[in-house]
């Protein structure tokens, strides 16, 4: 698989390394009311879609950012990929 | 219509023109007591359990391909209990000894072959560990022996004992393990569940549940609603998509697990092996394939096949244990999807949704564990309460923090 990476072009998927679910980068706040089990659910709860699926990928062996990939797990097509932090910073939960 | 020596005498007479069907093709009735969703190892073997064991009846198996399309169709076919964690053992061993009777409780030539497993090691601090597990499987009434290396190099002086990053040391040696008939297991229990009047549908896919009051009523398939009293789900690797019909999300993703089998070779592999250093295992089909895998893709997958950095890995791992096998030339590669849990190990448990049970999560050891899922499973339907030796793996051990994670790597499905 061929990863469209938004600053370097398209890289070998081999250079990343998986973590999951893009929605992890909504972390809930410990403090909260409810916080133990909004973390359950955030620790160990997917949705696991057969279909399109936004995933985090970590770029371990290039320039070390965080991407969150749009790919088909049906197909393995990937249909794009941002910045992690954009996202992020445009407060979009993923 | 059972199977002897003497049937298949009288049948060499007859030219063969006695057989029949292993079992029945059945339109679903509009109701049963049970429901079983997912006609593959595991489900049939519930319903078989069910049938025989719980004396229950009113059964029907819903399968939306064929019996055993699924994952026992397309695995390893190991059988094994070398687990080391006290929610785990335990269960592995009930599902060893019901290996070691199968054949004779179900009348099927499964074959089931006790070859053995040897699990190699390659350093003090791993012989340790195995040491270790050696004795949580005795504890847990398994059997287990530590090899040094010169009897490794007894059973099996082809591996490459001096690696120079990984030499053999020794090997943990399970001699009651061994492999099985993958398919004949799913037509065994099929036959066996069908003769004690089970309803297997095929063709028919499950779309939906009926769910009133917080009770299960029924299910919608592709061939109409079926009412039932009590539903199971054993649908590993689809199992999120089909509970997410009745509105839970699990804790599971899906990912593709690649295996391979070479040309077939005169006996040349003792038993299974398993590579320490890397992940790989590999033992020698009955025709004489070299059926091995590793680890799995790494990212979330219904595509039931994988990508070439896996192959090399496993190809590279294979090497490094064994240089003679870069002399077979790989005949097949396929993929299958796998359930792979938050912590490694499976689920048989309640769900929320009263009379709706849940059989997921396998990761990539479903098939060894078929026949103790099937029977801890009929247990749990049947009597809503859990088999002693299942009972460990309930859907709320991840909100509890009682995970059972024998690899000790946390939520990270890709990695167990």
């Amino acid at each position: 698989m061929l990863i469209p990476h938004p600053l370097l072009g398209p890289r070998d998927a081999q250079e990343f390394t998986y973590l999951g679910d893009a929605r992890l980068i909504a972390r809930p706040d410990g403090m909260a009311e409810g916080a133990e089990a909004a973390f359950a659910e955030y620790v160990y709860l997917r949705d696991n879609p057969a279909g399109v699926h936004r995933e985090l990928w970590f770029h371990e062996q290039g320039d070390r950012s965080w991407l969150i990939v749009t790919r088909d797990t049906v197909t393995h097509r990937i249909l794009g990929a941002e910045l992690a932090r954009d996202v992020k910073l445009k407060g979009g939960a993923a | 219509m059972r199977f002897s020596a003497l049937r298949v005498f009288a049948e060499a007479i007859r030219g063969h023109k006695g057989w029949k069907p292993l079992w029945r093709n059945p339109d679903p009735q509009p109701a049963y007591d049970y429901v079983i969703v997912g006609g593959g190892g595991h489900g049939l073997a519930t319903a078989y359990y069910l049938a025989n064991t719980f004396r229950q009846s009113r059964i029907a198996v819903l399968e939306k391909g064929w019996l055993g399309s699924g994952n026992i169709g397309r695995n390893t076919t190991i059988i094994r209990s070398n687990y080391l964690l006290p929610g785990n053992e335990p269960f592995y061993e009930f599902s060893m000894k019901l290996w070691e009777g199968l054949e004779q409780a179900f009348n099927f030539n499964a074959m089931v072959s006790q070859r053995g497993i040897l699990n190699l090691f390659h350093s003090d601090g791993q012989r340790d560990a195995y040491r270790r597990r050696g004795n949580a499987m005795l504890l847990a009434g398994a059997d287990a022996e530590l090899l040094d290396r010169e009897q490794v190099r007894a059973m099996a002086p082809f591996l490459n004992f001096d690696n120079a990053r990984f030499p053999i040391k020794g090997g943990l040696l399970q001699r009651r393990a061994g492999t099985a008939r993958h398919d004949g297991v799913a037509w065994g229990y099929a036959r066996g569940a069908d003769m004690a009047g089970v309803d297997l549908i095929q063709n028919c896919e499950v779309t939906g549940f009926r769910i009133e009051g917080g009770r299960i009523r029924g299910v919608e398939t592709s061939r109409g609603p079926i009412a039932a009293g009590k539903v199971g789900v054993a649908v590993a690797g689809s199992s999120s998509r089909v509970m997410a019909a009745a509105g839970l999300r699990l804790p599971i993703e899906s990912h593709v697990l690649q295996a391979f089998v070479s040309e077939g070779l005169k006996p040349t592999i003792p038993g299974v092996i398993t590579f320490g250093a890397g992940h790989f295992y590999v033992s020698q089909s009955d025709k004489g394939g070299l059926v091995f895998g590793g680890d799995p893709d790494g990212y979330n997958s219904y595509a039931q096949r994988g990508n070439l950095p896996v192959v090399e890995d496993v190809a590279e791992s294979g090497m490094a244990l064994m240089p003679m096998i870069g002399r077979a030339r790989l005949l097949r590669i396929w993929g299958g999807i796998m359930d792979m849990s938050m912590d490694g190990s499976p689920i048989i448990d309640r769900t929320p949704v009263e009379g709706l049970y849940l059989n997921a999560g396998w990761c990539y050891g479903g098939f060894k564990a078929t026949p103790a899922s099937g029977y801890a499973f009929a247990h749990l339907m049947a009597t809503d309460t859990p088999h002693d030796t299942a009972r460990f793996y309930r859907l709320d051990r991840f909100a509890r923090g009682h995970v059972i994670d024998e690899k000790g790597v946390g939520p990270t499905p890709n990695l167990h």
